[in-house]
């Protein structure tokens, strides 16, 4: 059974594209690989002051697998720059009460992360730092921190999308394009 | 079954007789916009996903309208317009409106209609979350991220879920301090910034049709700023007009039937709703402009799809008109047949770059994006410390003009014009 594993690291509502990837770095382009990993350093660089730095200077990656959010994950901007640059810093999944609908379409097109919804405000009982691990089939949340499981929805139809590495890779499987 | 605007549209491209809400279908793509923020992406994900010499699957429904990060000195930016250049000349594109050039138009979401590529009843998708404009002329459409759009680039079609439909009927005379922005702003005030996730956005009633098509632009851009994956208005004698002014291409409108049932309806004057403003850093953070008279502005921004048509210049300057601006005002048309418009068009024997310059604006600037999503350093108009700005564009986030500590209140023209008057926000009706 797949597992994701690791820090978590916390924002609340209405984080938007411009706080994932600010706008002065969108002259990178996701499929040139070095700007691939020069979009994951700047991820989450645009969130207010208070936050701590998501990737610490001078680092290509985060040290948090998994992100918790509350509502309204990645509403804005249509650009695909946000979910690619959470992928690019080592991002594995995003836990969040609900999601903007291109943000949510962009994760299971690129496969580059899964993103979970729960009914429950994670993003109140989990501090940054906390370590916690994800059963991706069981749709569940440990915080191995504190011993606390909380369940997550199941991700349906969109599952063996991200899974098989995104639309084209599913498309391919499926028969739909060749 | 009786269906929706949006149901009918999808289901017409689906090749189905009938679809509803919730229901995944394959769609045939009338036409995908690309510009050079998230073209040269798309590109790389086509040409990576069908091969390097791969040909797109029409060249005559691409359409590729740079307009983010034109007027800077950064490399990359002109590296991704070269990209967009060169493939646009190997594919055959028949419509690439070049930087540089006299083809480049400007921002692609009042471009896209301008140059004919908007009809009733046509699918679009762009990469570009504001591509829900194009539903003020009854098309529908939505914004897609680069890899879906790479999969339309080769396949021409795209899976996609049919919608719920959020009806929002708009009654009474629109008076003349009100514009399509603050009638937008009050409903995603009402609902919400994620009020109409995954849903369409339909607008109807007697407002609605009183407005010109520039002002229905406003409202259905603004869609996605409820999280709506397309707003729309039913065609009109209006809409057809505009639509035959700009191309001669055929198309058959599509209309909703009456009795289709909506996920939830609301019903609003438009006599009764006031000048408002969103104020930081959400959209749905709605306030009556007369009732924020005491925020003092740093400068004041006309520009952008939502807020740089002709017809916001005009309502802007029939409020600067033998007035002086008190603080920094810029102004970017959206496209240079906006331009052009500014400069062909008068108010009481006035044109508007008299008007504007009289006013102490600051010079015009190229058509393009510019600050409204801040950009490279170098961008016109791009807030670098704490300004506080009134700004006819779409979104208030921490950072989209620029600097993170910047402060920036959404108005209507007229209320930005009004208040770059005062140096700090004020009601239209003022100097109406
Ligand atoms: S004007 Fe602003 S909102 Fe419109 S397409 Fe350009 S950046 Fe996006």
């Amino acid at each position: 059974m797949k597992t994701i594993q690791g820090t978590v690291y916390v924002v609340r509502d209405d984080i938007d594209t411009d706080q994932i990837i600010p706008a002065q770095y969108l002259n990178l382009v996701p499929t040139i690989p070095e700007e691939y990993a020069k979009l994951g350093s700047y991820a989450l660089c645009g969130l207010p002051d208070g936050y701590p730095p998501f990737v610490k200077p001078g680092a290509l990656t985060a040290e948090y697998p998994i992100l918790i959010a509350g509502r309204n994950f990645g509403c804005g901007s249509s650009r695909e720059h946000a979910p690619v640059c959470l992928g690019a810093a080592g991002v594995k999944a995003v836990v969040a009460e609900s999601y903007a609908r291109i943000f949510f379409r962009n994760c299971v097109s690129t496969g580059e992360l899964y993103p979970f919804e729960t009914p429950i405000r994670l993003c109140e009982v989990f501090k940054t730092g906390d370590r916690a691990e994800i059963d991706v089939g069981g749709a569940h949340l440990t915080n191995c921190t504190t011993g606390k499981t909380y369940s997550i929805k199941e991700l349906g139809a969109v599952a063996p999308v991200v899974e098989a590495g995104g639309i084209f890779a599913y498309a391919r499987k499926s028969g739909i394009i060749k | 079954m009786a269906m929706t605007l949006t149901e009918k549209i999808l289901a017409r491209a689906a090749g189905k007789r009938v679809v509803g809400p919730g229901d995944n279908v394959w769609v045939e793509v009338d036409i995908l916009l690309t510009h050079d923020v998230c073209g040269p992406g798309t590109i790389g994900v086509f040409q990576r996903e069908f091969g390097k010499m791969a040909k797109v699957w029409d060249p005559s429904k691409v359409v590729i309208i740079p307009d983010h990060y034109i007027f800077t000195a950064d490399e990359k930016a002109h590296r991704n317009v070269d990209t967009l250049r060169d493939f646009a000349k190997y594919q055959k594109l028949a419509y690439f409106y070049d930087p540089g050039t006299p083809t480049y138009k400007g921002v692609c979401h009042v471009a896209l209609p301008q140059t004919g590529h908007v009809r009733p009843g046509e699918v679009i998708f762009g990469t570009d979350s504001h591509t829900c404009t194009h539903g003020a002329l009854g098309a529908f459409a939505t914004g897609i991220g680069n890899t879906d759009a790479g999969f339309i680039m080769g396949a021409g079609k795209l899976l996609i879920k049919v919608p719920k439909t959020m009806r929002f009927t708009v009654n009474g005379t629109v008076p003349p301090y009100l514009m399509g922005k603050d009638i937008i702003l009050k409903i995603i005030g009402d609902i919400g910034f994620d009020g109409a996730s995954y849903c369409a956005m339909e607008f109807t009633g007697d407002a609605i049709r009183q407005l010109s098509i520039e002002e229905r632009m406003t409202i259905c851009n603004m869609a996605i700023e409820a999280g709506a994956k397309n707003g729309i208005i039913e065609p009109d004698e209006k809409t057809f007009e505009y639509v035959k002014a700009h191309t001669p291409k055929p198309f058959e409108a599509v209309y909703g039937d009456a009795d289709a049932p909506v996920e939830s309806e609301r019903t609003y004057d438009a006599s009764t709703l006031e000048p408002c403003v969103a104020e930081p850093h959400v959209p749905s953070n709605f306030a009556l402009a007369r009732e924020r008279n005491d925020v003092k502005l740093d400068r004041s921004y006309i520009g952008s799809c939502t807020g740089g048509k002709i017809t916001d210049f005009l309502a802007a300057a029939r409020i600067l008109k033998g007035h002086k601006v008190a603080i920094p005002t810029f102004l970017v048309p959206a496209t240079v047949e906006v331009a052009e418009d500014i400069i062909k068009s008068e108010i009481d024997g006035k044109s508007l770059i008299e008007i504007f310059a009289e006013a102490g604006c600051e010079d015009i600037a190229p058509p393009s994006c510019a600050a409204c999503l801040g950009g490279p350093e170098d961008t016109f108009g791009r807030t670098s410390g704490t300004e506080a700005v009134i700004s006819t564009t779409n979104r208030n986030f921490p950072g989209r003009m620029g600097s993170k500590q910047s402060r920036i209140y959404l108005a209507s023209p007229l209320t930005a014009a009004a208040s770059a008057i005062r140096g700090r926000i004020t009601d239209p009706r003022e100097f109406m």
